[in-house]
């Protein structure tokens, strides 16, 4: 059991980046215009702090969250999805004119039960 | 109700580098497509790091004498790029309604005007201030000069793009810098016919203009170490790791990274039925202003549990009167989403807001308008009932979406509007003289609308507390954003220390 789960089109995409990038990592946004949105870098160009929360790995891709924002988050299952579309932000599948985006549903309470609680800090 | 015509464009832009329109050094571009029916509507360079570091040339190049222009100078220079403005101000309108998808009606009366006003307020302000001398004691003076900070790089949103382009250009000019602007890359179009329009009127290189995506582009501004500023308005990881890159080069940010504003009416509002009621509710539904694509988007409605029924079914009333429509139209009063990728996020959110138990109060769906506009990317304007936990509450979905939840008391209310995140906008609406004093004055955000909401003119300060950033804009403060403080310490003494 994840907190977060990707399904088959993200991978397509993260096997793409992958050529291109190297090894990648996540970081969910919050705020204005494309905020809570799943922001995608190379490992390590963000730069993960005692903040962050870690929620687990997408296909080998670490994914992590702030831990204020997980605050409101927790109770919720994520599974990282693809849309069409152009994002902004730094985010590297932009150009690809595809865009990462967050699916959420609510843990049942088992699921709430044994999940370990979320790590902080850098886990990768 | 008028109908505008959808304007024409060239088929293709350039970057705006040292005073001209420049293809992309590796020629690459990328097609710009109108959230109205999804169709391309021009080409803009896709950019990267040679195009950065020509724009970035031209600056420090322009910079030498640009530094020392004359206050006089930058002044009248703004106040002819609004008299332009305003000349071009319905053609300019169009253009942002084809870019970005909002209606007509907000791109005359606020996004536009808002621009004019801007360059003006900035024109008008410099040509007023005065730096400070201090005589400290009998033969030493000091004197304060403020300079400007040299080469500054803003990165733009899409939701207001010439809008917030204005925000952030005008003070950067105004205060003597020379600058390099990196557009949305949803948004482009809009930013080029300006340019086109007052490119004649800025010296070459003060103001340039580099198109591309976020990674590819905007990555190697923020990253320069020969720029001396960024100004971001955005979202908190992009802020984050723009930060990085400034702590690097231990180069001064400004960050605006929105918010989830609450819109707190207290029990007086509904004390008689009148004209303030009826602008209480309007208040209500500016949730729908700009289609929610805003970043003090009043998406939390916190009423009085007195006057929840009533006020609600009159805040409903007036959202499903809300026509959509051909974003063209003067009667349409909220257009398309600005791209698809936030369309559908916005429905994830609707759904999750159900999942979580909210009661949707009206809309609550995706908006088919069909014909040529079935392409487009319409959400109906949805409120939904919940309480201040759930995450409709707590993240900006950045749609025409709020949700409402009730108080008993003002404690109570200060308790709900305070737990967020962020701290950028926020409503008080009521009739007690008390209230409307002691309760903006309780709640942690940087604008707090007392009895009005979304009016954004020139010279009343703009900018968030908490997770919404810092930094005050539309507003003189934001001139020592752009500056450094030179102090020259002199003294009219003749004698040495005697130290040495």
């Amino acid at each position: 059991m994840n907190r977060v789960d990707f399904t088959p089109a993200a991978k397509e995409l993260m096997d793409e980046l992958k050529t291109f990038h190297g090894p990648i990592m996540f970081h969910q946004s919050g705020g204005c215009c494309d905020g809570s949105s799943p922001m995608c870098f190379a490992l390590d160009d963000f730069k993960v702090g005692e903040v962050d929360v870690f929620l687990g790995t997408v296909d080998g891709a670490p994914f992590y969250m702030s831990s204020s924002q997980y605050e409101y988050w927790k109770h919720t299952h994520l599974t990282l999805d693809v849309t069409p579309g152009r994002g902004s932000s730094f985010s590297i599948e932009i150009p690809t004119g595809k865009r990462f985006l967050i699916k959420s549903r609510l843990l049942t309470h088992d699921e709430i039960e044994n999940l370990p609680e979320a790590p902080r800090g850098k886990q990768h | 109700m008028s109908l505008h015509n959808r304007p024409e464009l060239k088929s293709e832009y350039g970057n705006y580098i040292g005073g001209k329109f420049v293809a992309a050094a590796d020629g690459h571009t990328f097609d710009v497509v109108t959230p109205i029916d999804g169709s391309v509507i021009t080409k803009v360079p896709r950019s990267n790091a040679k195009d950065v570091n020509a724009a970035i040339d031209a600056a420090h190049a322009a910079f030498a004498t640009w530094k020392n222009s004359s206050v006089t100078e930058r002044s009248n220079m703004l106040l002819k790029i609004a008299d332009i403005v305003e000349e071009n101000h319905h053609y300019l309108a169009a253009v942002e309604t084809l870019d970005n998808g909002k209606s007509i009606r907000e791109t005359i009366h606020a996004d536009i005007a808002l621009v004019i006003d801007h360059f003006r307020y900035f024109a008008g302000v410099i040509r007023a201030e005065e730096g400070t001398v201090s005589e400290l004691d009998a033969t030493t003076v000091s004197v304060n000069i403020k300079e400007p900070i040299g080469v500054v790089a803003q990165i733009i949103p899409w939701n207001f793009p010439l809008l917030m382009a204005a925000w952030k250009i005008a003070p950067a000019l105004a205060a003597g810098n020379c600058v390099i602007v990196k557009p949305a890359e949803q948004t482009p179009a809009g930013i080029c016919v300006f340019m086109e329009l007052v490119g004649h009127l800025i010296p070459d290189g003060v103001l340039n203009i580099v198109h591309g995506f976020g990674p590819e582009a905007g990555k190697p501004l923020a990253q320069s170490s020969r720029v001396h500023k960024v100004a971001f308005t955005g979202e908190t990881t992009t802020g984050r790791l723009i930060m990085q890159y400034a702590s690097e080069n231990l180069n001064p940010v400004t960050m605006e990274l929105g918010g989830k504003s609450p819109n707190v009416f207290f029990k007086s509002v509904m004390d008689a039925d009148d004209e303030f009621l009826n602008k209480a509710i309007e208040g209500a539904v500016m949730f729908a202003l700009n289609q929610g694509e805003v970043c003090t988007c009043p998406s939390r409605i916190l009423v009085h549990e007195d006057i929840y029924e009533p006020f609600m079914a009159k805040v409903i009333e007036r959202t499903n009167a809300i026509k959509m429509g051909n974003p063209f139209d003067e009667g349409t009063m909220m257009g398309a989403q600005a791209s698809e990728d936030q369309y559908n996020k916005i429905l994830n959110y609707i759904d999750i807001g159900k999942e979580e138990g909210a009661e949707v109060l009206c809309g609550g769906a995706s908006a088919d308008l069909g014909g040529d506009l079935g392409t487009g990317y319409y959400i109906q304007p949805t409120i939904l009932k919940g309480h201040n936990k759930m995450r409709v509450f707590q993240e900006e979905i950045f749609g025409p979406v709020t949700a409402v939840t009730t108080f008993k008391t003002v404690e109570e209310a200060l308790e709900i509007a305070n737990d967020t995140l962020y701290g950028l906008g926020a409503g008080v609406w009521t009739r007690d003289a008390h209230e409307a004093y002691q309760v903006p004055r309780a709640i942690e955000a940087g604008r707090v609308w007392v009895n009005c909401y979304h009016a954004y003119p020139a010279h009343a300060p703009f900018g968030g507390y908490k997770q919404s950033g810092f930094g005050r804009e539309t507003h003189l403060m934001m001139l020592n954003h752009y500056r450094q403080n030179k102090n020259m310490l002199v003294s009219y003494d003749k004698n040495a220390l005697g130290f040495f």
